[in-house]
């Protein structure tokens, strides 16, 4: 299908693009790579009167060093994001997991922040965001915020940017110390959304865990940490036995739906066993 | 109405379009660039892949507004009138088609995977091309026509692999009545 008509601003800078949303009307689309946004106009399952293309944008693109972290332009495709040298310097858990996000076309166009404030539940990058702690630059009108990842995704397709808003960037903070990551994707066919999926991020010192920090994909309407086997490896010896006793608890304070694709049992069953291989994974073990 | 230029397969178009016009339509019922297929309604199958600027994308998940500016490269435009692109060769020497409507979306795909790997394994084949569905041919001689391919465009001409056997022989019930 086609999707219903509508006005188009195509701004080049963030201050004329949030003009341009404020000036749009009731119904405002801000489009990135359109790989969400796209298909769901065709469906008409969203008819905005106003769609603002960010693609001219040019602040809003690229990677860059800024000390203690690094700091992804929210316009930035998978694609770039995976070959990027300081993502794959400081957080090669992004580009593990943008790999396994859709297909090279839709990698070639789809965006870091574009699939952060859609906010799937099955989709790849807000877990790892979660489990990066990484920081939401939002811009409005009035002038830019910094929300926590903790903070950001509030439900089922919602984050903390609100009408009006744009996300700009994302700062992933380095990690000081021996750090070690994996993220362990669920699915059965080619090009398809995780049933669930783990990120793992684990820092060890003198064989032990010092610190996990775990975000779990598809478990509930937000991406979820699993606080429970975070504290139960933090300090423990880095042993497989330990780390299969402590992913046992991954499900704990999860709330999985069912659907086509797997019922909520069969998702927490899942999260252990792709925990336990995570964190196994990321302790280098 | 909004006015893009695009160079579609090395011809300079300036045209006004309405914003909803998705690039597939545009390229097809404006331009009569109709080798690029639409086969689905999810953004899925892959079957309308074009490269803009060199990148393979889905031409139905792409409105005609954005690829203002922008170079694309259809099947058509793949290689000069008359001849083939190796990757065209290859599916056809290797059978890598059955109805033929996966094709163009594949052979784009497929173009692009080399770029980037010139010389693939099966499985980075079979993950290059992901994002393209074919209903007939079980995807076996399509690998064997991208890897063909890769052979001849890196030069070697040693990268020949035989098609897929084939068991020809009759059903037994048929060779029954012979
Ligand atoms: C076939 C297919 C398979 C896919 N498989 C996966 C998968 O396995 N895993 C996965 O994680 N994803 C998958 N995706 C989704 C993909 O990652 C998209 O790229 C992503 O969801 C949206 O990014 P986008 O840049 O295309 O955003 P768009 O589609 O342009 O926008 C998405 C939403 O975010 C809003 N938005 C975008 N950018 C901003 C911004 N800077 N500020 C404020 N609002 C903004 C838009 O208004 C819109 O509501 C798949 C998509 C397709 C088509
Ligand atoms: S027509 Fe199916 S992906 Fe474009
Ligand atoms: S040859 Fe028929 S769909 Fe691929």
């Amino acid at each position: 299908m086609i999707p219903a008509a509508f006005e188009y601003a195509r701004p080049t800078t963030v201050d004329e693009a949030l003009q341009a949303i404020a000036d749009g009307g009731d119904d405002v689309k801000v489009l990135a790579g359109g790989q969400s946004l796209i298909p769901v106009m065709r469906l008409r399952l969203a008819a905005p009167e106003t769609v603002v293309d960010l693609a001219r944008v040019a602040e809003l693109r690229g990677v860059r060093d800024d000390g203690d972290a690094i700091v992804i332009g929210a316009m930035t495709t998978h694609h770039d994001v995976m070959i990027d040298p300081l993502v794959q310097q400081y957080a090669p858990l992004i580009a593990e997991a943008t790999e396994t996000v859709a297909d090279r076309q839709v990698r070639a166009r789809g965006t870091f922040g574009g699939a952060l404030v859609h906010a799937d539940p099955a989709g790849d990058l807000p877990a790892v965001a979660l489990a990066l702690d990484a920081e939401f630059v939002i811009a409005g009108l009035q002038g830019r915020r910094t929300v926590p990842a903790a903070e950001f995704f509030v439900d089922y397709l919602t984050t903390a940017v609100e009408e009006g808003e744009l996300l700009v960037e994302i700062r992933i903070p380095k990690l000081a110390g021996e750090w070690g990551m994996r993220y362990e994707k669920f699915n059965r066919v080619a090009q398809a959304w995780s049933i669930v999926a783990v990120a793992a991020v684990v820092r060890r010192e003198n064989g032990r865990i010092a610190e996990a920090r775990i975000g779990l994909t598809n478990m509930g309407s937000t991406p979820l940490r699993a606080t429970a086997v975070e504290a139960a490896l933090a300090g423990a010896p880095a042993s497989p036995e330990t780390i299969a006793a402590a992913a046992r608890s991954a499900a704990e304070g999860t709330s999985p739906s069912s659907d086509l694709n797997a019922q909520a049992d069969y998702r927490e069953h899942l999260a252990q066993v792709l925990t336990r291989r995570a964190v196994t994974a990321a302790a280098g073990l | 109405m909004t006015q893009i230029n695009v160079r579609v397969d090395g011809v300079t178009y300036s045209d006004d379009v309405e914003p909803r016009t998705l690039l597939v339509h545009y390229l097809r019922e404006q331009l009569g660039k109709v080798g690029t297929v639409i086969g689905c309604d999810t953004s899925n199958c892959g079957a309308c892949t074009v490269h803009l600027d060199g990148a393979a994308v889905k031409s139905c998940t792409v409105l005609a507004v954005q690829a203002d500016g922008v170079e694309v490269t259809t099947i058509e435009g793949l290689a000069p009138q008359g001849s083939l692109h190796p990757v065209q060769k290859a599916f056809h020497e290797m059978h890598g088609l059955q109805c033929g409507y996966c094709t163009p979306g594949m052979i784009m795909a497929s173009v692009d995977l080399l770029k980037e790997n010139p010389d693939p394994s099966e499985t980075e084949v079979r993950e290059g091309i992901e994002g393209n569905l074919c209903r007939c041919t079980g995807y076996q001689n399509i690998v064997r026509a991208v890897q063909q391919a890769a052979g001849e465009m890196r030069g070697s001409g040693n990268g020949h692999v035989s098609p897929a056997e084939v068991d020809t022989a009759a059903a037994p019930h048929v060779a029954a009545q012979q």
